[in-house]
């Protein structure tokens, strides 16, 4: 069946077959259950061994607006957002017309026979279905109907993709475990898919499957779900939350994970307690009273809650108290597009709060680093006594990525500096802001514990080392550039930048996050289409170490490349290096900020534009 | 002027676990003399002495204000919180759950409680969360200066003269309707029934609220409905230029069960406080609500234990957690072992 040839096609001569290199793209209706279906048509792919990511672009409603999934097979493993669709599902009604217009020539269509698609265009190959007739055969009841026309679909591109039906029956089984009549049910419409496109369709479009074998022992997970792994096995206990798109997922992972894992054997008792806020505010503050009384404690948000937290935080900056959020930046503000992904909270986030505050920033790029730093950010907390940020995006959280399975994490945890009752017994005194170490961190001591030098007052910054009530302006400074000295410590701990260079490279990229895929692609892109060949520095944490200066001082002209409008990670570039102009003047800007995930002709469009214009 | 807030000479007398009263003091008060938040933590002082509470499990939080500045007053021997303006519940939520053990005391006012925190106060109460929560209650912000607050009496004024157009919030009737499982009230200048009530409390697994009428000497010259008003004009704008603070002794009143009685406060004005009858039963939750719906009708401030349920489950309970504090598991406890990251990997592969 795959070696057919590509007949039947009259507008143009025949295509070479384009293998695993395509995307799909699903137009269905919010809350028409397309998930699933979405699910194994991915997995399926994936299982034939073809790398393949998936996203999700879905609207800020629960029922009746247009979304769209995309699925990419990629044989090179790129997994950044294919601009151009090459195979589109039309299961819209609503956005069909539109969905069909902005096709490249020769893309494929499948959709719903009545919709008439095929007097659109005359550029493209066109597969009717009579979708709504064939649920009939699987189901009579009507509510079901519609759930399993989407099942039908994944039959008909498998078909199609020549997708080895077997897979396809294997990923229902996963996606629907072990009900066994929901895995009956989508199996037959599967099958219904697969008979009516085999006896019905005429494949005219280049696009198809073969087994390959890059996916053995990779997993398939979202980075909400990676970062709640994370945080559950760096020892999580107190996690409070209030729901937001797209952090939700994050905490109702976790709560799963800590309900299947975390359950004290013997008593049957939580080792974890997880609080649903009234609002970002007590989230917050609740994370700072329980870390305060030394537990591990997390939240997770997106940027509206991250807005409302910023008084505790800056609490929790002056008077040293560990925190760990994370934000899974969205588009701002809530009547914006709050369901589409972005890096806008980059400065805001940095500087939260008032006074001279300013704040570490993790920075994961993929679902392994969402897991990793779920544990690096309680070790940086608890170190550094400090709320610390995991800047994660929409596109990270919510979507889904093929990754290496997680490696367990072997190390201690790091509780930072804490004096327990025989360490004071020891030291003779305590004086709680005192920097013992000349790294301006101070030393802490939990209440509870029981030795008449423990107990400290806590209050913001009007504060003596001994944790006396002041307002001398000497003091409050002392206390001050002993933050300022913490913050330099931190230089040295953080994850530091992942670099890619070569001798004699002038181009050097700059990017942090989900930019870093469409970043990898734009490279081959601009060295095999261009031979423009770059250099590549990946920044994993704020602050900065010495390597960012380094990179710069190397290379004629450094593209800053994120997601958002103003540029923010090179505001704070320039800052960092504002001392030397020269420096300075070699950074350019590659700015994404329409709600979609940044793809790699963009960049590589971009780049491409300011390099011919350098004069 | 720096006072200490129990000035009682220092008595030898140990309690139970062998401490004396001095041992559970706290720095000297900066408050304005005769401040009845003042009042509170010498009584705080003398009601953790009295039960014999090892200071070291005692963590004090607060948010801001004149009032939440006062744990810094009393037991220094234990932790304290001075956290942000309405948000003292979610830190004590926090650190509730970080460390059961602990005997968690709240500070607030009623600005800090019935204004900017009203949010979390009202869902502390709802959660039952073991916490012992006093609000120091004046009716005024005292640390901006003598703004109205939510629990100023319809029609009193302002020394501008501004006049509160609002009805006040009865932080016991909410506390009763939200779920609160210990509901009291009392004057700063009661000793013995303050004393009383926060033992009580110590005594109570789940929420216990105090809302503790609590003169603020410096800008407390309401002239209202529930007070009556008896300072002159000409007089009061006389004493209340605003960098004159005028010291005042503190207020202390005796009255038994069942009878009421007027005080008069620093400015003149009244208070009229109605303790509740020896036979009340507090265990009825409409009860406490007519009670309290009647005393408001005759502009009297009820004082005295006016709820209590001691068998509802704590937010403690309904987590289910384990009994050691959760902020000193050991890393075996809580971290799974690798056989369950590879279990997990394996559904995602
Ligand atoms: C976010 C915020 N807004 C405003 C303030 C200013 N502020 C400090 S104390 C206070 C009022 C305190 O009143 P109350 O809680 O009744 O305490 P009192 O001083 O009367 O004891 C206000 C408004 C603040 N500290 N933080
Ligand atoms: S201003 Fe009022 S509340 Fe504040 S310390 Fe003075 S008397 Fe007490």
């Amino acid at each position: 069946m795959s070696t057919e040839t590509l007949v039947g096609e009259s507008k143009s001569a025949v295509r070479p077959a384009i293998v695993n290199d395509f995307s799909i793209q699903v137009a269905t209706v919010n809350g028409s259950g397309s998930q699933s279906s979405n699910n194994v048509l991915m997995r399926s792919i994936f299982q034939m061994g073809v790398p393949v990511s998936g996203k999700n672009l879905f609207p800020s409603n629960i029922q009746g607006l247009p979304t769209w999934f995309t699925i990419r097979a990629s044989k090179s493993s790129y997994v950044a957002r294919k601009r151009e669709v090459d195979l589109l599902v039309a299961m819209n009604p609503q956005t069909a017309r539109e969905d069909v217009a902005s096709l490249g020539p020769g893309a494929a269509v499948v959709y719903e026979e009545t919709l008439g698609l095929e007097k659109t265009r005359s550029d493209l190959v066109f597969y009717p279905v009579p979708f709504s007739d064939l649920a009939k055969e699987v189901i009579d009841e009507v509510r079901l109907r519609k759930l399993l026309a989407n099942m039908i679909y994944v039959g008909v591109v498998g078909h199609l993709l020549s997708i080895d039906k077997d897979e396809i029956h294997a990923a229902v089984e996963k996606q629907f475990k072990s009900k066994a009549k929901a895995v009956e049910l989508n199996v037959k419409a599967v099958e219904i898919g697969f008979a009516y496109a085999e006896k019905h369709l005429t494949k005219s479009d280049p696009l198809r499957v073969e087994r390959m074998d890059a996916t053995g022992g990779k997993i398939l997970i979202d980075g909400n779900a990676a970062g709640a792994l994370g945080s559950m096995f760096a020892g999580v206990t107190v996690v409070t939350w209030y729901p937001i798109t797209p952090s939700s997922s994050l905490v109702e992972q976790l709560i799963d994970y800590l309900k299947a894992y975390r359950i004290d054997e013997k008593t049957g008792k939580a080792t974890f307690a997880v609080v649903q806020a009234e609002d970002e505010l007590a989230a917050i503050g609740m994370v700072l009273g329980a870390a305060w009384a030394g537990a591990r404690s997390m939240t997770s948000t997106s940027g509206p809650g991250i807005s409302l937290m910023a008084e505790f935080v800056g609490l929790g900056y002056y008077a040293e108290i560990p925190a760990v959020i994370w934000d899974i930046q969205r588009v701002g503000p809530s009547t914006g597009l709050p369901t589409r992904t972005a890096q806008g909270d980059v400065l805001s986030t940095y500087l939260l709060s008032h006074g001279d505050t300013k704040h570490i920033l993790l920075f994961p790029s993929s679902a392994e680093e969402c897991f990793e730093f779920g544990g690096t950010a309680f070790d940086l907390a608890e170190r550094f006594q400090t709320p610390i940020f995991v800047m994660s995006d929409l596109d990270l959280g919510m979507n889904i990525w093929m990754s290496d399975p997680f490696s367990y994490p072997d190390k201690p945890l790091d509780r930072g500096k804490i004096l327990d009752a025989a360490a004071l017994e020891k030291a003779k005194k305590f004086a709680r802001y005192r920097d013992i170490d000349g790294d301006g961190i101070p030393y802490r001591t939990l209440p509870g514990t029981r030795h008449p030098l423990a107990a400290y007052f806590t209050r913001g910054s009007g504060h003596t080392a001994d944790a006396e009530y002041s307002e001398r302006p000497d003091v409050y400074q002392e206390n001050l550039d002993r933050l300022a000295r913490k913050f330099e410590t931190a230089r040295r701990y953080v994850p530091g930048p992942v670099t890619d260079e070569a001798d004699g490279n002038e181009v050097g990229i700059i990017a942090f996050g989900t930019s870093h895929w469409a970043v990898l692609e734009s490279r081959d892109q601009l060295r095999a289409e261009h031979d423009v060949s770059t250099s590549y520095l990946r920044i994993r944490a704020l602050p900065f170490n010495d390597e960012l200066a380094g990179f710069v001082e190397r290379h004629e002209r450094i593209y800053v490349v994120e997601q958002n409008r103003d540029a923010q990670m090179l505001q704070l570039v320039r800052m960092e290096l504002a001392e030397n102009a020269a420096l300075v003047a070699r950074l350019r800007s590659v700015l994404h900020y329409d709600g979609l995930p940044i793809d790699a002709r963009s960049v590589t469009d971009e780049i491409l534009r300011q390099e011919r214009s350098k004069g | 002027m720096a006072t200490t807030v129990d000035e009682a000479p220092a008595s030898r007398k140990t309690n139970r676990i062998g401490l004396t009263q001095t041992d559970y003091k706290g720095k000297p008060s900066t408050l304005c003399k005769g401040c009845g938040h003042d009042s509170i933590s010498s009584q705080l002082v003398k009601a953790f002495f009295e039960y014999g509470i090892e200071p070291h499990r005692v963590a004090k939080l607060s948010g801001i204000g004149c009032s939440s500045k006062t744990p810094a007053y009393f037991l220094n021997r234990s932790h304290g919180f001075n956290a942000v303006h309405g948000r003292m519940p979610s830190i004590a939520t926090g650190c509730v759950l970080a460390n059961r053990e602990l005997i968690a005391v709240g500070v607030s006012g009623d600005g800090d409680t019935a204004s900017i925190g009203i949010g979390q106060f009202v869902h502390l109460l709802r959660r039952n969360l073991p916490v012992v929560y006093i609000v120091e209650n004046n009716g005024v912000y005292g640390l901006t200066k003598g703004q109205f607050s939510a629990t100023a009496d319809l029609g009193s004024k302002l020394k501008t003269g501004v006049s509160n157009d609002l009805p006040a919030i009865d932080l016991c009737g909410l506390a009763v309707e939200l779920g609160a499982t210990y509901v009291a009230r009392s004057f700063a200048g009661d000793p013995k029934q303050v004393v009383a009530l926060i033992q009580g409390a110590f005594g109570h697994s789940g929420t216990a609220v105090l809302d503790i009428i609590s003169p603020c000497v410096t800008f407390n010259n309401h002239a209202g409905s529930t007070k009556s008003y008896t300072w002159g004009k000409d007089n009061e704008e006389l004493i209340h230029e605003v960098d004159f603070i005028p010291h005042f002794e503190d207020i202390e009143v005796e009255y038994g069960e069942g009878e009421a009685l007027s005080v008069e406060l620093h400015d003149g004005s009244h208070i009229v406080l109605k303790k509740l009858e020896r036979d009340y039963d507090p265990r009825n939750r409409r009860r406490a609500m007519e009670l309290l719906a009647e005393a408001h009708e005759k502009q009297q401030f009820l004082t005295g234990l006016v709820y209590v349920d001691p068998k509802e489950k704590t937010f403690l309970d309904l987590l289910n957690l384990v009994d050691e504090p959760l902020a000193t598991l050991s890393v075996e406890r809580v971290r799974p072992p690798r056989s369950a990251l590879e279990e997990i990997m394996e559904t995602l592969a």
